[in-house]
């Protein structure tokens, strides 16, 4: 028999989960985590230990992977590398460098560079990029529009 | 030796509700949005930490792939929501819930104790339904 789980605290849960979308939503801008306690009305221990709890990481921790997501997502799009610091709520340069290449395992501007590669490639040679099958299944071999697909 | 999967599809009624769905909503990373002619692009996304499968949100309209019959009796078929397309796994299935439902995601079935462990199921804005489940389901079968 099946049961609709009456899951633990559910309001709890709920307020976890608000202040993680209230990251989520203003991760740019200059967040005080503290208020994110007061607004979830808990204690800042116990929020960040049920935070913790539910998401793997506090509150700041969140924040900050949070940021570097999103600047990957900015540098994948080909902005700068200072556009992107900037963009996703970073004060300063170097200690956005140095968290994301901790973070993702090279420097921004290495990760930038191979996206920049990666999107020429798409564009010159986009069925490079698709397998053979659904592209013949599609017809886009013989698809004209496809074969000017140059910016 | 047949080694992973890493391109499956999903047939969606529209490319950009879908993407805005998968990416937006779910919170897939987008692999690829390359245009494909004038009506059509390759879109691809991956489950976040599974960057190496790729789910083809695959349109379904008349073309040579799909005869105005196909096409029409396949959308019938995704509205009506016969499509399972799997199991999604999250950490925490009770924040999930939560976070997708605050997000307008629309449940056929809340986070429910089954005899094979806890699930909940959604539906993507075509119509296919998803089961999702926490990490380890399997091994909390009473």
């Amino acid at each position: 028999m099946s049961t609709t789980q009456e899951y633990p605290k559910v309001y709890l849960y709920r307020r976890i989960v608000q202040a993680k979308l209230f990251i989520d939503a203003h991760y740019a801008d200059k967040i005080d985590l503290d208020n994110i306690s007061d607004e979830a009305f808990f204690s800042k221990f116990h929020f960040i230990r049920l935070f913790k709890t539910v998401y793997g990481k506090t509150p700041h921790q969140y924040l900050k992977a949070t940021r570097i997501e999103k600047a990957k997502q900015l540098l994948r799009e080909g902005q700068s590398v200072s556009d992107a610091c900037f963009g996703v709520g970073f004060d300063s340069l170097s200690s956005f460098s140095g968290l994301f290449k901790r973070a993702v395992g090279q420097s921004a501007s290495v990760y930038a560079a191979h996206h920049q590669l990666n999107r020429e490639q798409k564009a010159h040679t986009p069925l490079a990029f698709v397998p053979g099958c659904y592209a013949y299944q599609h017809g886009w071999t013989e698809n004209s529009n496809f074969e000017e697909t140059d910016p | 030796m047949i080694t992973k999967m890493t391109v499956t599809n999903i047939h969606v009624l529209d490319q950009d509700s879908a993407y805005d769905f998968y990416v937006n909503k779910l919170g897939f990373t987008l692999v690829d949005d390359i245009p494909m002619g004038p009506d059509t692009r390759w879109l691809t996304v991956s489950p976040p930490e599974q960057p190496d499968l790729q789910l083809v949100l695959f349109p379904v309209k008349v073309s040579k792939m799909f005869p105005k019959e196909t096409a029409d009796a396949l959308i019938k078929l995704i509205k009506q929501g016969i499509f399972g397309c799997g199991v999604l796994t999250c950490n925490d299935i009770f924040a999930t819930y939560e976070e997708l439902k605050a997000k307008g995601v629309e449940f056929i079935k809340p986070p429910t104790k089954e005899f094979y462990g806890t699930e909940a199921l959604f539906k993507d804005d075509s119509g296919n339904y998803f089961s999702l489940q926490p990490l380890n389901n399997f091994d909390a079968q009473p």
